[in-house]
């Protein structure tokens, strides 16, 4: 009996669906502000450098552009995952194995390159996203262990395996023992596809993935198989749905497309292989996928959302000398808020106390 | 049996439990809309409706679960009102709910402890459940545990639990679906031993012909609102059935069947084993049901029907590919879309969550079985005109009442999708059709028309295997019947040679010596 009550909705509110995200932006904003004054800082001016000073200028945009790139590679795939019910958290783990199979190409065919390179350190690299995801596709279906705590175990796995690398056969025979490899050559580079910016050809890959991946999963049959394993496996059983080739197609679909990212990081604005090749893509592709509804469309959005994150982080950074860890904060609050709001798709909100039996 | 319903002298006490006007609206539904009901004291009184009239939000009311947006409750005279179940049972309301609330590795005493208010030591509530299950005859071992019982046990345990609170008023939901006739006599027996006490019986059932036998006087629920009263005693089942519809019942028939054609399925010695150590084995399961007839396979549940049904759809891959043989080829291997291209359609016991999926609209719900045999996909990709029309076609063919292909599967009421799955395994045009349970839940219109189109399938060549726990329905549409118990088969006889009674020994376990042709029954159930 108390004063705010939840009340189900007769069926799942399908506006709700698409305000809930905007909403739980606006409480995001909101809570910034609050935390900006509690610190301290001006916070009209603090959310202005953190959200809208990166968008005035043509390299800010750019910038947006190259950070959005591995998010919406990494978050389709993961999202095809989500809709039948695979957690896969490993996508860093599998963005890092993309860099280290694609980057180890650009190394091994050093001097000897040409117009073949790149698409081999495509292929490359998805090969190598795709069987560091087959690790836990595997162990699920032959085990019946989690693949949420497989794959998220596998990227510290990635992570130490890169770090033996670039300390030891991907080190640079000429950079003074620094744990980098050597910088790629042109043929190993992806071209720039907006001059004065870092725009690559990744973004345009990360496009056609927008697009296959709606194409998946709004006309084909295994797209149907996938919300039918989603929302009721028993059903799919019933209909003779295959779901162990489902969990296999997931995974290494989704681990794919993050080896994808990965090379696409290293070939594109890092140019080399070093220790540190992503500030956390691979995870913050999982609120990606959630904040754009699992839907293509809604992810590419969410990722130039917290491609702002990322840049906005940085320039608060420098402008105002905000930590950097206000970054994370600014995601996970982001992501807090939409699992809360979502309890709107299927409640409504009454005000006052139940009334009495008369 | 007592009645006290109709002469009552006039200093009578006050009802034992009086609805004034009672009302509960939900999101997009009116419930109940100002129901009015008497309950006399030692009264078994019968709530009847179809699917969606609104007894079980009533009941619920009267029992504490839901709360009434108005009206007036009087407990024996006094106004009331009834905060939660726990409340209910301190006024005197027991209720025995459709589905058991029991835990399968706990013992009988320590179930019922678990759902006393004030249990006291064990040893004196096996003492209690000792003497309140022969005062009532029924026979209950305090000390075993729950996943030994039979479903006809368990329910016991929920009345006893009720019984140890001393109830004025019992609420019994669908208490008989899951009992064979004798176990169904026996528990009118209780009954009417408990309503000569001055307990008063709120008994709800589809089951009209145990209404007549059983309750002395019935409110008729439709839509929500109380539509009539009557005298079961006085009423056929038909006129009972058609005061819940307000329409006249159609009754399908059977026409005679032509000579049996070519086996469309033979199961073969099928034994399963399973990991579950709750589920039942079938233990050399053999029988055919060939072109044009319909078998019946009666049983109450759990004696094997959900691994019989998964073992022929091919949910579960059999170790012996010859035990399911469809169409002449050796199944056993094969899964269900295999099944399927040899010409099985299947429409399982669990309608939302299996027979669809109940977030998907009618157009997807018709793409799930229905691309196996139907041109539905085309180089992989779905064509969704198609499945579209599909839908429609079904909606039209089976009068499905739903807000065209676009709504939901859940929106739909279950007599409504039970008519849409079934349409849409019949539209397939299959050699051979499984259904489970093919009207459970549903109401008497809807039932009505999903007989008819099971045997006019049957009728136009197909094979038809019907698992069903109602014996009523086994009798209208089977040609022969066979029994399930405890994971064996009996064998088969042709439904005219036989009787409920001989159906309701064998689901009870009465294999090997069959009732002598006179028909008296030689061993106690």
């Amino acid at each position: 009996m108390s004063f705010i009550r939840l009340e189900p909705r007769g069926q799942a509110s399908k506006t709700m669906v698409y305000v809930t995200p905007l909403l739980a932006v606006a409480l995001t904003l909101l809570s910034g502000f609050i935390l900006f004054m509690a610190m301290g800082f001006d916070p009209l001016k603090a959310l202005y450098a953190f959200f809208v000073a990166p968008l005035t200028s043509v390299r800010g945009l750019g910038e947006l552009v190259v950070k959005a790139t591995p998010l919406v590679l990494c978050a389709v795939g993961l999202a095809i995952g989500f809709r039948a019910n695979v957690w896969n958290i490993g996508a860093e783990g599998q963005l890092t194995l993309g860099a280290i199979t694609g980057g180890g190409l650009a190394l091994a065919f050093y001097g000897e390159g040409g117009w073949w390179l790149l698409p081999l350190m495509v292929i490359g690299g998805a090969i190598g996203g795709a069987a560091w995801a087959a690790v836990p596709a595997y162990l699920r279906l032959r085990f019946n262990a989690s693949e949420i705590l497989t794959s998220l175990m596998l990227n510290y796995v990635a992570l130490l395996l890169l770090n033996y690398l670039v300390h030891g056969p991907y080190r640079d025979p000429d950079g003074f023992a620094f744990p980098e490899s050597r910088l790629f050559e042109a043929d190993a580079t992806l071209p720039i596809l907006w001059a004065g910016t870092r725009v690559h050809l990744g973004a345009l890959f990360a496009l056609l993935a927008v697009a296959g991946g709606w194409l998946l999963i709004a006309r084909t049959f295994i797209g149907f198989q996938i919300k039918v394993i989603g929302l009721t496996p028993a059903a799919a059983g019933y209909a003779g749905f295959d779901q162990k080739r489902i969990v296999w197609l997931t995974l290494l679909l989704s681990g794919a497309l993050a080896g994808i990212a990965g090379m696409g990081e290293i070939a594109g604005p890092i140019g080399q292989i070093t220790a540190s090749i992503s500030p956390g893509y691979g995870y913050t592709a999982i609120i990606v996928a959630f904040l754009g509804r699992l839907h293509p469309v809604g992810i590419l959005l969410a990722a130039l959302l917290m491609a702002l994150s990322f840049i906005g982080g940085e320039a608060a950074q420098i402008a105002m000398g905000l930590p950097k860890a206000i970054t994370g904060v600014f995601q996970g609050m982001l992501l807090f808020f939409l699992l809360a709001s979502d309890v709107l798709i299927r409640y409504r909100v009454r005000f006052g106390a139940r009334r009495a039996v008369a | 049996m007592p009645s006290h319903a109709e002469t009552l002298p006039p200093d009578a006490p006050p009802p034992r439990l009086e609805l004034r006007g009672i009302t509960k609206r939900f999101p997009g539904c009116l419930a109940n809309d100002h129901v009015d009901l008497v309950l006399q004291p030692g009264e078994i009184h019968a709530l009847l409706g179809e699917n969606g009239a609104g007894k079980s939000t009533l009941v619920k009311m009267i029992y504490g679960v839901l709360h009434p947006d108005s009206g007036t409750m009087l407990w024996q005279g006094a106004e009331t009102t009834v905060p939660d179940p726990a409340g209910a049972r301190r006024l005197g309301i027991g209720m025995v709910f459709q589905h058991f609330s029991l835990f399968d590795t706990l013992t009988v005493t320590e179930n019922i402890a678990l759902g006393l208010d004030n249990a006291g030591p064990m040893d004196q509530l096996a003492g209690r459940i000792r003497e309140v299950s022969e005062r009532y005859g029924l026979a209950l071992d305090p000390g075993r545990h729950v996943f030994h019982l039979s479903v006809g046990e368990r329910q016991r345990v929920e009345i006893v639990r009720c019984l140890l609170q001393d109830p004025k008023l019992l609420i019994m939901d669908e208490p008989t679906s899951v009992l064979t006739p004798q176990e169904a006599a026996k528990l009118f027996e209780t009954l009417r031993v408990l309503a000569a006490e001055g307990c008063t019986i709120l008994y709800i059932s589809h089951k009209l012909e145990e209404i007549r036998a059983l309750c002395s006087r019935a409110t008729v629920l439709r839509a929500g609102k109380v539509v009539g009263a009557a005298d079961p005693r006085q009423e056929t089942a038909r006129s009972l059935a058609e005061m819940m519809m307000g329409a006249e019942l159609f009754t399908p028939e059977r026409p005679p069947q032509s000579a049996a054609g070519a086996a469309r399925l033979s199961v073969r010695h099928l034994s399963t084993t399973s990991d579950n150590p709750f589920a039942t084995n079938l233990k050399d399961v053999s029988f055919e049901v060939r072109a044009g007839e319909i078998l019946g396979i009666a049983g109450v549940a759990g004696n094997g029907q959900a691994e019989l049904m998964a073992a022929l759809s091919g949910e579960v891959l059999l170790a012996d590919a010859g035990a399911v043989v469809i169409e002449g080829t050796s199944a056993g291997h094969l899964g269900p879309r295999a099944r399927r291209e040899l010409g099985l359609a299947f429409v399982p016991e669990e309608r939302l969550g299996r027979g669809a999926v109940p977030e998907l609209s009618l157009s997807e719900n018709a793409l799930l079985s229905g691309y196996a045999r139907e041109p539905l996909v085309r180089g992989g990709m779905v064509h969704f005109a198609r499945a579209r029309a599909y839908a429609e076609t079904i909606i039209r063919g089976f009068n499905v009442v739903a807000h065209g292909h676009r709504a939901e599967a859940r929106s739909l009421s279950g007599g409504n999708l039970q008519k849409f799955i079934i349409g849409r395994e019949i539209l397939q045009k299959p050699k051979l059709l499984v259904v489970g349970q093919p009207t459970w839940g549903v109401d008497a219109g809807a039932a009505a028309a999903i007989h008819k189109a099971l045997i006019d399938l049957a009728r136009s060549g197909a094979a038809v295997l019907v698992i069903s726990q109602d014996l009523d329905e086994l009798f209208v549409l089977s040609d022969r019947i066979s029994v399930l118990f405890h994971g064996r088969l009996s064998d088969s006889r042709p439904t005219h040679e036989t009787t409920v009674e001989r159906i309701g020994l064998l689901m009870g376990g009465l294999f090997g010596t069959p009732p002598d042709e006179d028909g008296e029954i030689t061993r106690a159930v």
